[in-house]
């Protein structure tokens, strides 16, 4: 009930191309994260699918009718915004039974709606406050709440979980999959944070300046980047690229070997190079160590809880050549 | 920082500033109450004697007392209606990106420049003189009567030309309220199906209610006072038809020389003006908090 496609669509802003021709489709069902670092036209592109800005040329389509002209309440999707745009002024429940009122539902049936979203979404004990008197995850879940009502075909994010702080960033973050999961509605997610990318999507798209660097779930793109690009923006810590002789050794322009696939010794191994800055995490220690003949970039190396080394130190690395990437001169894999 | 020391002498440093403003406010505000129970007239120097409550006795006999009340009541009434409802839109139209933008809100602004005096002269001869204003030239080129706007309908007349003065004022206060309206509120809006009358009704016109409430309170206390338009244009006429409170209390100091009258009916003026205040306030004040 809600696969929505994107047939040569176009957008630019006076002379600036903002998003070249691109197509896309998102199956019924799917949880689709755009991400990308800012400015790459994600927020555009999520806009475009809402109506909220016109495409300049190309087909929306939404279940197959089109929509590139059809204007935004009509195409049957519900957003939630960044800010997440509640009406000030408006108590809980009038701001979720807004899009309801407006669109003629009756009393009975809005109030049933409201009461059972306010239930999924623990603010029974709220709706009659407003939305100033809130916390941000709150006023979160009420957005949600207000894009719940409409039992919309698809449900857009706007980045929603960038104003939380980082421990409730993760509960929204289980709470919206949960929703995912028991509506199972299409759900467009954009964001700029890759760990919110990996851990909620179905499918990811990566978008630089507009393109599609890669479409794919999160672990067909963890283990085949499709350029260097993608292969440094997905995973945390990032990937390390390496360059010049190393990189030709293994018949290629840069190699990237993630941190986690390095072996770490002490005393013998194909790489050396000393230990830097330290990152413990209890778990593991991220090692930044400044390898020999590899570049200034030092290179970044997952260890288990403690490692006997010091700031200074002489180290050992070997790659896990398995799990080495190989890119050519246009950093597309090879 | 807010330890007792410094309290005191914040108190000590504030003082002059306070009871000079208090000594501005209070000396003549006792002397109109003092002048106002005596028989204190210009033409009769050297005649003055307490005479108790009669000059307020015959300034609220006097019929002119009750025509000049309703003129108050409906030259700050339908000022207000004018720039609030005409502010609104001027502000709507302005919020939205044209070519010009900046040129054509700055002349928005620009008749709050022009001093009352000089824009009732220039309303009373260029423009509603029914021999040489442009109304009247108006008029004949449709063939009609040119009308005499300052004698026929003098009121009306004078609440123009006063909407016009604070027009730009209203629009300016509004129209920045509008910009800071949050896009994505309106945007939510229109996800959620509300049309362009909808969104302003329950986003905008709410927003709003703030700016439209000083905007009131604002302008009630400049228009109660409302006195250059009508001296250089009615003169208070015909007879007391655009005679408005503070008009009145200058015919009874200055042409009939009764200061004590005039003082009695300063004096009504405060306690009116303070009624108006309360009622305001009571009426639309919650805005303000909140």
């Amino acid at each position: 009930m809600g696969r929505i496609t994107l047939d040569q669509v176009t957008k630019s802003f006076g002379e600036v191309n903002v998003i070249p021709p691109l197509d896309l489709t998102i199956e019924d069902g799917e949880f689709v994260v755009f991400v990308g670092p800012s400015g790459c036209g994600k927020s555009t592109l999520l806009r475009l699918i809402a109506g909220l800005e016109d495409v300049s040329s190309g087909q929306i389509r939404i279940d197959g009718a089109d929509a590139t002209d059809m204007p935004p309440a009509r195409r049957g999707l519900a957003m939630v915004f960044q800010s997440y745009a509640l009406y000030p002024h408006m108590s809980v429940r009038k701001n979720i039974a807004f899009p309801m009122k407006m669109a003629g539902v009756p009393e009975d049936e809005q109030k049933r709606r409201i009461d059972s979203a306010a239930k999924a979404l623990n603010l029974t004990d709220y709706l009659d406050r407003r939305p100033g008197q809130l916390s941000g995850g709150q006023r979160q879940r009420v957005a949600i709440g207000r894009a719940i009502v409409r039992e919309p075909q698809a449900f857009l994010f706007d980045e929603p979980l960038s104003n939380l702080d980082a421990a409730l960033r993760v509960n929204m973050r289980l709470e919206i999959m949960e929703l995912h999961k028991s509506l199972a509605t299409t759900m467009i997610y954009v964001t700029h944070d890759q760990v919110e990318a990996m851990t909620m999507a179905d499918k990811i798209v990566v978008l630089r300046a507009g393109n599609i660097e890669q479409v794919g779930s999160p672990l067909e793109l963890y283990r085949e980047p499709r350029n260097e690009f993608v292969a440094s923006f997905i995973g945390s810590p990032k990937m390390n690229l390496i360059r010049g002789e190393v990189a030709r050794t293994y018949g290629a322009q840069s190699i990237g070997i993630r941190p986690e696939h390095i072996a770490v010794s002490t005393d013998e191994g194909l790489w050396h190079g000393t230990v830097g800055v330290a990152e413990h995490l209890g778990s593991d220690t991220f090692v930044h160590v400044h390898g020999h003949g590899m570049g200034s970039e030092p290179l970044t190396v997952r260890v288990d809880g403690e490692l006997p080394v010091r700031h200074g130190d002489r180290i050992f690395l070997t790659p896990d050549t398995e799990k080495l990437h190989r890119f050519d001169a246009q950093g597309l894999r090879l | 920082m807010a330890t007792q020391h410094s309290r005191a002498a914040a108190r000590l440093m504030i003082s002059p500033a306070v009871l000079l403003l208090l000594g501005w406010m209070i000396v003549p505000l006792s002397m109109t109450l003092y002048f106002s129970f005596l028989r204190y007239n210009l033409l009769m120097p050297g005649m003055e004697e307490f005479t108790g409550w009669t000059n307020y006795r015959f300034f609220l006999t006097d019929p002119a007392f009750f025509a000049a009340l309703t003129n108050t009541l409906l030259l700050v009434g339908g000022v207000l209606l004018i720039t609030v409802i005409g502010g609104t839109l001027l502000a709507l139209l302005l919020d939205q990106p044209f070519w010009g933008q900046g040129i054509v809100r700055i002349m928005v602004i620009a008749p709050f420049f022009v001093m009352p005096t000089v824009s009732a002269l220039v309303w009373k001869n260029m423009f509603m003189n029914p021999v040489n204003g442009l109304f009247g030239h108006a008029a004949h080129w449709l063939g009609l009567e040119p009308y005499d706007f300052l004698s026929q309908a003098p009121l009306m007349s004078i609440i123009g030309i006063v909407s016009w003065q604070w027009l730009p004022f209203a629009t300016l206060i509004l129209l920045t309220a509008l910009q800071s309206l949050d896009q994505e509120q309106l945007e939510a809006a229109e996800m959620d199906g509300a049309g362009a009358v909808q969104r302003f009704g329950y986003i905008m016109l709410p927003h709003l209610a703030r700016a439209i409430t000083v905007v009131i309170l604002i302008q009630t206390i400049f228009l109660l006072s409302i006195f250059a338009e009508i001296l250089v244009t009615t003169n208070g006429g015909p007879g007391t038809a655009s005679t408005n409170l503070t008009y009145l209390i200058y015919m009874q100091s200055l042409l009939q020389f009764d200061v004590g009258g005039g003082s009695a009916g300063g004096v009504i003026a405060i306690i009116l003006a303070n009624i108006v205040a309360i009622f305001l306030m009571r009426m639309i004040g919650k805005n303000l908090d909140a």
